[in-house]
């Protein structure tokens, strides 16, 4: 989705009332991010947010992006605050032979996450990083993609085909229009 | 309740602190994949040599290549050596463009001895035109906007005669920018002697 660079369009401070809603969605679609929530979004802090074209609104503290939504779908967290807690997403892992794609800006498709390098929730090999407790995610979860042999995640997006039939069928569109390390949402600069 | 206590313990960890790449912005680790692999690669060298042994050390390599079929490696290889050129090509043209382009700061007469500073050429400098119209606006307390020029170029026009303060502004605050690519030139209308 960010595939291009831009320049950030108006800034202007979120009410208190968006901002307590704002962090009770995020906790909603976050579980695991609930000890992490005080840290991110201090409740004395006001945020800021940030329009940016594509109908995106972007969610900041200061310099810091936090999380960013397209119109009204899922909230997503910018990378730089997957990079600070992964563990607290649900993460899948695409195999290197995907890694030059995804940070290009490609759609995700399944075959980088069945072939031998990808981990998905549910493999024998999946262990506790993308094991998400044994349970297959949906169409429509956000997800955070990290690349075999990397530390650190690569890619965020909405799921367009939940991970069983991913591994029945093996083809097909995996994430779309995420943002990735290095796309223009990453290059934003927010002084 | 039972099982969020099993949970909690490892969740409360400390955010991870991660090191971005002074030349291209992505963690280190991602650095080849930029197109500015060699200069990623002397920079972490520079400033964090524990990283730089771990990433590219020789058995790094050879791990990250042995996943891949020969033909994905050939054309890995391809590719990042496409894009380094590329890279490089655009920064060398970059680089002949600002020497080579000239701001032309212009004072026009608007009517009844009123002048019109219009301002040329401050894009190939990687300036936000819209922002610095603003400050301009702000700093001589008067109207100024971006406007088009016939020749489809984009330039800012500010009311009154601030051609001097705007030479002064450009050296104090974009000093990369050298004196001699900068001209003032008076539109003929009355005065006849452009100024340099």
């Amino acid at each position: 989705m960010f595939k291009k660079e831009f320049t950030p369009g108006s800034k202007s401070k979120v009410k208190s009332s968006a901002q307590r809603a704002i962090r009770t969605k995020i906790l909603e679609t976050y579980p695991r991010l609930e000890p992490h929530v005080d840290e991110l979004l201090p409740k004395k802090e006001q945020l800021d947010l940030l329009k940016i074209p594509d109908r995106v609104s972007l969610y900041c503290l200061g310099t810091t992006p936090l999380f960013w939504q397209h119109m009204d779908d899922a909230i997503m967290p910018h990378l730089q605050v997957v990079h600070k807690y992964p563990w607290a997403f649900p993460r899948i892992r695409i195999d290197r032979g995907a890694i030059r794609f995804v940070l290009s800006g490609a759609t995700l498709m399944v075959p980088g996450l069945t072939s031998p390098g990808g981990r998905l929730p549910g493999d024998p090999e999946a262990g506790e990083e993308y094991g998400n407790g044994g349970k297959d995610l949906e169409v429509g979860d956000v997800v955070v993609v990290e690349a075999e042999g990397k530390e650190n995640a690569c890619m965020v997006g909405v799921l367009k085909m939940g991970t069983k039939e991913m591994k029945e069928k093996k083809k097909g569109v995996g994430i779309e229009n995420g943002h990735f390390v290095g796309d223009g949402l990453w290059k934003l600069d927010l002084s | 309740m039972a099982d969020t206590a099993t949970q909690a313990p490892t969740d409360v960890r400390p955010p991870k602190h991660v090191v971005y790449c002074g030349v291209c912005t992505l963690p280190p680790e991602y650095c080849e994949y930029g197109g500015t692999t060699k200069k990623c690669s002397d920079w972490l060298a520079a400033t964090h040599p524990s990283l730089h042994r771990q990433l590219y050390s020789a058995d790094a390599a050879a791990a990250s290549l042995s996943t891949l079929s020969v033909d994905a490696q050939k054309r890995a290889e391809k590719d990042a050596q496409k894009k380094a050129a590329k890279a490089e090509a655009n920064e060398v043209r970059e680089a002949e463009k600002r020497a080579s382009s000239k701001i032309i700061i212009k004072r026009v007469e608007r009517n009844k001895r009123k002048y019109v500073t219009e301002i040329a050429g401050l894009e190939a400098f990687g300036l936000d035109l819209k922002k610095v119209a603003k400050e301009f606006g702000k700093k001589f307390a008067t109207g100024s906007s971006v406007t088009k020029t016939a020749s489809g170029g984009e330039e800012i026009t500010v009311q009154g005669d601030v051609s001097d303060e705007v030479v002064d502004w450009l050296g104090e605050h974009h000093e990369e920018i050298p004196e001699d690519n900068i001209e003032q030139v008076e539109d003929k209308k009355k005065k006849s002697a452009p100024t340099v």
